[in-house]
C-alpha cells in the first residue's frame, strides 16, 4: 500500500497549490462570505478547475475521466483545505459522480455524468435526516405508487444543495431505519414537482441546504440501481467523500499549524518570543505528532479506495481511521490556534477563525469522530 | 547475471541451506542469543545458526575483513538484510558491541584498539554493556560525575552507573567518565572501555515495580583502567556519545524490524472482556479502547510511511523524532485502558490470581512506565521535536512569565 504520493501526484499537488494560491486564497473565501454568496463558491473558479481536469480525476477513461483515482484527489483536497477554497468538487464530483459511476445505467451516465465531468451541471446528495450523520438511519419513505414511487420527508445538511441541477436522494423502500437493506437512491432533477430547497447557512458560509420533498411522484426510471439495494454504492461513495474530506481537514490543519508556529516564533511577550516557553512548545510538538499520524491515516485511506483487492470492511476501516484522526487533529489544531494567538485569535480580522469554522463543519460532515470510532469498531468485528 | 544478482542468488542459497527451519520462526523473549565469553544457547539449532553465521563473518557483514567483518558493500549488505527478512531468519546473536561501540571504534578508535577489540566482537565472544546514565545524570546526561583520575599509565575510576542493561552478565563496558571536573560540563567528559571483571567493579541488579529486570546499578571503587582504553581524544567524549546515540537509534529501528515488540491485541481483548457494552460507563470504556487501537493503527501506518518516504528520498528526520514518543505513550495509554477493561484480571501478581496472558498484562502495564522514561523521557522527546523539528527558540535565562 502506497503511503507517499508518486511523482505524478506531487505534480498535481504543486499545480493545485499554485492555482488556488493565485485564484482562491483565503481572502476570496472571506469575500464570498461577506457578499453573502448563495452558491458558496465562485462559478468562474470552478469552470477553471474543471478546465484543469479536476472533475475528471476519479472516473475511468471510458466515461471521460482521467482515472487518477482517490490518490489523485488527495493532493487537490489538501490544497483546498490549505486555502479554504470552496468548490463543488466534493458534493458534485466525488459524491454525486461516484454514485452515478457506481450505480447508474449507461443512459443515466450519458445524461448526467458526462455533463457533470464537463462542468455543465452539478449534483447534490440528499442523505442526512437527523442532527448527526447516520446513513443507515435513512427513514424518508419512498412508497410504491402505481408504476413508481411517492417520496415524502425532509433532508438536511445537503452539501451545495442550492442551485444544484439534480439531487440524489436516499430513501427507504423497505425495512426499518437502521437497516442497510431497503435503501434506494433516486435521481431527481431540481425542477421535479414537490421539491423545495432552502438555505441552511452554517458557520463556514458554504452552501448548505435543506431539501423538502412534498408528495414527490417519480417513475421507476428515477431509481439509481436496484430498488432497495443502494447501500453498497452509497457506502463506497460516502467513503470516497470521507477520505477526501479527511484530506481537506489535513490540509487545513497543516496550514493553520504552520501559521500558528510562525506566530509563536514572532510574538514577543516578557521580552522573549512566546514560542520559547516550554508550556507552548510541548503543546505545539504534540500537534505535530497528531498531524504526522493523521497524514499516514489519510494516505492509507486514499490508497485503500484505489485498491480493488480490499473488501468493504477493510476499506471502510481505513477510511474511518482517516476521518477520525484527521478530524480530531484538525479540531485540536484549530482550538489551539485560537488560544495560542491570544486576543487577536478571537477577532474576525484574523483568518484563524475562518479555519476554525470550516474545520468544525467538515469534521461533522459525513460522520464525526464518534461516528467513525464506532464504525471502526463495528467493521473490525467483521474479522473476528 | 550482474555481480549483485549473483550475490543475491548465492546469499539466498546459502541462507536456505544453513538457517535451520526453527530459526525462521518468531522469537520469544527466551530465544535471544547474546554474544558473550560464555554464550548460552536455548537450543542446538540456535548454536548451529550462531556458529555458521559467525564463521561466515556475517555478525558484522559490512566491517572490513581485517577487523573481523566480511567487507560487504552497502549494496551487498542491503541484499543480505533483505534476504534474511524474506526468509524470516532470526538474528543469530544480539550484541550491543556490534551495534553501538563497533561503528564508533571503526570511526574514532586507534589502530591498536581496532585490532584488539573488534575481531572478538565480530566473533560474538564478548558481551558489552553501556555505562551512560548515573543516579544524578538521567535526562541531563552531560552532568555525569563518575570520575576517571590520572594514575600515571592508567585512570582510577570512582562512582556509579545506573540503568545498565545486563550489567551483571556483561564482559566489558563502554562508559562515559569525567576526566576534567573543572571544565564546562560538556568539555570534561571522556569515553573509556573497561573489563567488567576488573577489581572494584560491582554490578547490582535493580528490581523494578514490574519485578525482576535486566537493569543494574554498577559501582566502581578505585577501578584501574589502562590509558590505552581511552577511545577518542581525552575530554572529547561528548561528541562520541552523541554519535553513539545516533547509532542507537539506527540499531533500535533495525531491531524493531526484526522483532516487533510483543503486540497486545487490544481489539481482541476488548471483544473478549466487553463483547456487549451495557450502560453508559461501559460504552465510554469501549470508546476509549477503540480510540487507543485506532491510534495504534495510525502509528503502524506511520512506521510504514516513514520507510516508504526514506526509499523515495524524502526527509524523514521529523518522523524519526516522533517515533519513540508516540510508541511509548501509546503503550502507556493502552495498558491504562486494559487495566480498566480487565479489572482484577489485569492486577494479578502470582499465578493464583490469573493465567499467563493476564499476568503479562499486569507486568506490561508496570513496565510501560519505564518506556516513557528510558532512552530519553517523553518530555525530552517533546523538547527535541519543538526545538529541532519545529525550530522553536530556546528560553531566555531568567525569564519568568
Amino acid at each position: 500500500m502506497n503511503l507517499v504520493y508518486s511523482d505524478e501526484q506531487r505534480l498535481l499537488a504543486d499545480s493545485a497549490r499554485d492555482f488556488l494560491a493565485a485564484r482562491s486564497p483565503v481572502s476570496a473565501q472571506r469575500r464570498l462570505r461577506d457578499e453573502g454568496s448563495s452558491t458558496g463558491f465562485d462559478a468562474q473558479l470552478w469552470r477553471d478547475a474543471v478546465a484543469l481536469g479536476w472533475s475528471a480525476i476519479p472516473f475511468p477513461e471510458q466515461l471521460g475521466g482521467l482515472d487518477f483515482g482517490c490518490m489523485g484527489l488527495g493532493p487537490i483536497f489538501e490544497a483546498i483545505g490549505r486555502n479554504l477554497a470552496a468548490t463543488p468538487l466534493l458534493s458534485s464530483v466525488v459524491l454525486g459522480g461516484s454514485l452515478l459511476h457506481l450505480a447508474g445505467t449507461p443512459a443515466q451516465q450519458d445524461r448526467w455524468l458526462a455533463p457533470l465531468i464537463a462542468g455543465d451541471l452539478r449534483l447534490a446528495l440528499a442523505l442526512d435526516e437527523q442532527a448527526r450523520h447516520a446513513p443507515q438511519g435513512t427513514a424518508l419513505e419512498a412508497r410504491p405508487e402505481g408504476d413508481g414511487y411517492c417520496l415524502q420527508g425532509d433532508k438536511y445538511w445537503v452539501l451545495d444543495g442550492l442551485g444544484a441541477d439534480a439531487y440524489l436522494v436516499a430513501a427507504r423502500v423497505a425495512g426499518l431505519a437502521g437497516d442497510e437493506q431497503g435503501i434506494s437512491l433516486f435521481l431527481l432533477p431540481a425542477d421535479t414537482p414537490g421539491l423545495q430547497c432552502s438555505a441552511l447557512p452554517l458557520i463556514d458560509a458554504r452552501n448548505c441546504a435543506r431539501l423538502r420533498l412534498e408528495q414527490v411522484r417519480v417513475g421507476r426510471e428515477a431509481l439509481l440501481g436496484q430498488a432497495g439495494a443502494g447501500w453498497a454504492s452509497l457506502d463506497l461513495a460516502l467513503d470516497r467523500g470521507r477520505a477526501c474530506l479527511a484530506a481537506e481537514l489535513l490540509g487545513a490543519a497543516e496550514q493553520l499549524f504552520e501559521t500558528t508556529l510562525e506566530y509563536l516564533k514572532t510574538r514577543v511577550q516578557f521580552d522573549t518570543p512566546i514560542g520559547s516557553f516550554q508550556a507552548l512548545q510541548h503543546r505545539a510538538a504534540q500537534l505535530y505528532v497528531d498531524l504526522a499520524l493523521s497524514r499516514s491515516a489519510v494516505m492509507a485511506a486514499l490508497a485503500a479506495l484505489d485498491d480493488s483487492s480490499l473488501d468493504a470492511s477493510a476499506r471502510g476501516q481505513l477510511v474511518s481511521l482517516a476521518k477520525w484522526k484527521a478530524g480530531d487533529t484538525a479540531l485540536k489544531v484549530s482550538n489551539e490556534a485560537v488560544q495560542m494567538h491570544g486576543g487577536i485569535g478571537v477577532t474576525d480580522e484574523l483568518d484563524v477563525g475562518l479555519y476554525l469554522k470550516r474545520v468544525r463543519v467538515a469534521q461533522a460532515s459525513l460522520g464525526d469522530r464518534d461516528f467513525h470510532c464506532e464504525r471502526y469498531a463495528a467493521l473490525s468485528k467483521a474479522y473476528a | 547475471m550482474s555481480t549483485i544478482e549473483q550475490f543475491r542468488h548465492d546469499t539466498r542459497a546459502w541462507l536456505e541451506a544453513n538457517c535451520p527451519p526453527s530459526m525462521r520462526t518468531a522469537m520469544g523473549e527466551g530465544d535471544v542469543v547474546w554474544g558473550a565469553q560464555q554464550p548460552q544457547f536455548p537450543s542446538s539449532d540456535a548454536q548451529l545458526w550462531f556458529e555458521r553465521m559467525r564463521d561466515k563473518r556475517w555478525f558484522c557483514p559490512e566491517w572490513p575483513q581485517e577487523y573481523g567483518g566480511a567487507g560487504l558493500s552497502a549494496e551487498q549488505l542491503a541484499v543480505l538484510e533483505g534476504e534474511m527478512r524474506r526468509l524470516k531468519c532470526r538474528p543469530p546473536q544480539i550484541n550491543l558491541g556490534v551495534w553501538m561501540l563497533g561503528p564508533l571504534l571503526l570511526e574514532f578508535g586507534s589502530e591498536e584498539q581496532k585490532r584488539s577489540l573488534l575481531p572478538p566482537m565480530a566473533r560474538g565472544e564478548v558481551r558489552w554493556c553501556q555505562g551512560f546514565s548515573e543516579p544524578n545524570a538521567g535526562s541531563d546526561l552531560a552532568s555525569l560525575k563518575m570520575s576517571a583520575r590520572d594514575g600515571g599509565d592508567h585512570f582510577i575510576v570512582d562512582g556509579s552507573k545506573i540503568w545498565t542493561s545486563y550489567g551483571d552478565k556483561s564482559d566489558w563496558m563502554y562508559a562515559l567518565v569525567r576526566t576534567d571536573p573543572a571544565a564546562p560540563k560538556h568539555e570534561g567528559i571522556s569515553l573509556i572501555v573497561l573489563d567488567m571483571r576488573s577489581p572494584g567493579v560491582n554490578p547490582v541488579p535493580i528490581d523494578l515495580i514490574s519485578g525482576k529486570s535486566a537493569f543494574c546499578q554498577v559501582f566502581f571503587d578505585a577501578v584501574k583502567v589502562p590509558k590505552t582504553q581511552l577511545v577518542g581524544p581525552l575530554h572529547g567524549g561528548w561528541n562520541l556519545a552523541k554519535r553513539l546515540l545516533q547509532h542507537e537509534r539506527k540499531a533500535m529501528s533495525k531491531f524493531g524490524e526484526i522483532s516487533l515488540p510483543s503486540h497486545v491485541d487490544l481489539l481482541g481483548l476488548l471483544q473478549q472482556y466487553l463483547p456487549q457494552p451495557h450502560g453508559q460507563c461501559e460504552q465510554v470504556l469501549h470508546g476509549r479502547a477503540v480510540a487507543c487501537a485506532m491510534n495504534e493503527r495510525a502509528y503502524d501506518l506511520t512506521v510504514q510511511r516513514m520507510g516508504q518516504a526514506a526509499q523515495v528520498g524524502d526527509d524523514i528526520s521529523g518522523l524519526m523524532a516522533i517515533m519513540k514518543l508516540v510508541h511509548t505513550e501509546q503503550e502507556r495509554d493502552k495498558f491504562e485502558v486494559l487495566l480498566d477493561l480487565m479489572g482484577g484480571h489485569a492486577m494479578g501478581w502470582h499465578n493464583e490470581a490469573g493465567n499467563d496472558p493476564q499476568l503479562a498484562i499486569t507486568r506490561g502495564w508496570l513496565n510501560s512506565y519505564a518506556l516513557t522514561i528510558s532512552g530519553g523521557a517523553s518530555e525530552v522527546q517533546l523538547n527535541v521535536i519543538a526545538k529541532r523539528v519545529l525550530g522553536l527558540p530556546d528560553a531566555k535565562k531568567g525569564v519568568t512569565p
